[in-house]
């Protein structure tokens, strides 16, 4: 049963007309994006003035940044894990179903126990689907034995326990392709494996491999040089191009389409990624991967002027990050209200990003990018930018806190703002560094 | 960007060879562009791939991924491999006389 919203607290009969006028807005997704866009949208409009209704199929919402660090012993699953409805304010309606499909010519959102969502404005915030299965062999024999994702609690408490039981051989960490959830969580894994294995010892009996179907360690010139050259440092070979065809998970071969093959004791991957399952049967609403197109700027989508789309579902060409997905509600709501009132979109979305990558030993990097501006060295506030620092380690374990109780709920946060600061950082020639 | 003459034409093509201006484009420059890379024939599997990539980019503005192309052109990406050896989307676009796509972010 969905929860009361406010449509109920009112009484259907003795205000009707008020109800009339009651703007209904849906929300598919209770992850970072829908969450962040509920609670604004909150706070933004009376209970009066609006209904706001937020689905998700399950009470589950994971601190996706702590999955790094649960194969490594450093987080325990239950600890990243909070239940979604109690991250929602008063007055938000959470319904806990899957979605059927999205009628964007009827304005209507079907459940999948047939309840139907009648919506003013939809945003779609569902985030993406793991799809290992897509991957020959990927998901057969020796998953979970051999062959892990730490892109799941479950998998990656299971990783921990594999690395617990490691003594040396052949790990290979792999992404099979692009685009992922946070591009830099299989390097801070790799960063990460190589500090663990020392701490215990079996480094030196350890060959440490990163294979990535990218051109160089990251997609973006000065961080790929400079990742590159922390991979160099730790002893990890890079093996670029590799765009993995099929996994033998018993035998422990990954074989790239070009037939390249690597061998295996234990392979840590990233399945590809693609969009929830509704959106394929949704018509019009996403790509053919299930991604949905939006505005770069505005995040109104091209299928209907009342439907706008933030975080992980989206196919803007930025980093899938949280922290891209907290910069796009704040326009996003923004521009639901411009919508109401038939004013002009606000265009100041402009692809801002930034991460914090773990280096292992207590140490860690921050990047800082938008559509137009790579990463760049410099300082962000306090904190060196692609440079190693203990300050930047800290600031990742902070930062957990901060989502919880300050991005999640809708709070401003200071320094923290849609649009990329540019003070502080150094623009440089690639191979000036 | 270079100019060079293929076929007697004379054509202008970036650092990595493909195409600056997509109307320079012809069929018969695409088989001296899929020799000059190691395909003696373009068969009919690869100019189904070549017309899509080409299609897709002169309608959309960019040229779908490897696998957006494995789904939508009806050829598995593996197969896609075999035909276009290394890098299927960005061979068939330089043979398809389109920019090399974009990476991911």
């Amino acid at each position: 049963m969905p929860d009361r919203g406010p449509r109920s607290k009112l009484g259907v009969d003795a205000n009707k007309e008020a109800d009339m006028a009651k703007k209904q807005i849906v929300i598919l997704g209770g992850g970072t994006g829908g969450t962040m866009t509920a609670n604004r949208l909150r706070r933004r409009f009376e209970n009066d003035a609006a209904e706001i209704h937020v689905v998700d199929r399950d009470d589950r919402h994971v601190y996706q940044p702590g999955l790094l660090f649960v194969p490594f012993g450093l987080a325990h699953s239950d600890e990243i894990v909070r239940p979604r409805r109690r991250q929602l304010r008063s007055g938000i309606a959470f319904h806990q179903r899957g979605v059927e499909s999205v009628e964007t010519d009827t304005n209507r959102v079907v459940l999948d126990d047939g309840t139907v969502l009648p919506y003013d404005v939809l945003v779609v915030a569902t985030g993406v689907r793991l799809q290992p299965e897509e991957t020959e062999g990927l998901s057969g024999l020796g998953w979970n034995e051999r062959v892990f994702t730490f892109y799941t609690p479950e998998g990656a408490e299971a990783l921990r326990g594999a690395l617990d039981r490691f003594d040396g051989g052949r790990l290979v960490v792999n992404l099979v392709d692009m685009p992922i959830k946070c591009p830099v969580a299989p390097l801070e894994f790799a960063f990460l494996a190589d500090w663990y294995l020392r701490e215990r010892g079996v480094r030196t009996r350890t060959e440490l491999v990163y294979s990535t179907p990218l051109d160089g360690a990251f997609t973006k010139p000065i961080a790929s040089q400079r990742l590159g050259g922390l991979l160099t440092q730790k002893d990890i070979e890079l093996v670029t191009e590799f765009n993995a065809g099929e996994v033998d998970g018993v035998g422990g071969v990954l074989r790239a389409f070009d037939g390249r093959e690597l061998d295996f004791d234990l392979l840590v991957t990233v399945p590809l990624h693609g969009g929830a399952a509704y959106v394929e049967r949704s018509p019009g609403l996403g790509d053919v991967l299930g991604f949905v197109p939006a505005d770069k700027r505005t995040l109104q989508t091209p299928a209907k002027p009342n439907v706008f789309a933030l975080g992980d579902a989206t196919d803007l060409p930025t980093s899938k990050a949280g922290s891209v997905t907290h910069f796009e509600a704040e326009v996003l709501t923004e521009n639901v209200a411009r919508y109401f009132d038939g004013r002009d979109l606000d265009t100041s979305y402009d692809g801002h990003a930034n991460c914090f990558i773990e280096t292992g030993f207590h140490k860690a990097l921050l990047i800082d990018f938008n559509y137009e501006t790579e990463p760049l060295p410099g300082r962000f506030g306090p904190l060196p930018l692609l440079r190693e620092s203990r300050l930047n380690h800290m600031g990742k374990l902070l930062f957990q806190w901060v989502y919880w109780h300050a991005l999640l709920p809708g709070r401003e946060v200071p320094g923290l703002g849609p649009a990329m600061p540019t003070a502080g950082k150094r623009p440089v020639p690639v191979h000036a560094t | 960007m270079t100019t060079a003459t293929i076929s007697a034409t004379s054509v202008d093509r970036d650092a990595e060879g493909f195409l600056t201006d997509p109307q320079q484009w012809s069929e018969r420059l695409a088989e001296e562009i899929a020799r000059e890379n190691g395909i003696e024939e373009l068969t009919e599997r690869h100019w189904l791939v070549v017309r899509f990539m080409r299609d897709r980019y002169l309608t959309t503005g960019s040229a779908p991924s490897i696998r957006s192309l494995g789904k939508e052109s009806g050829v598995p990406v593996k197969e896609l491999y075999q035909l276009f050896p290394k890098g299927p989307a960005k061979l068939a676009a330089k043979i398809g006389g389109i920019p090399k796509p974009k990476g991911c972010i």
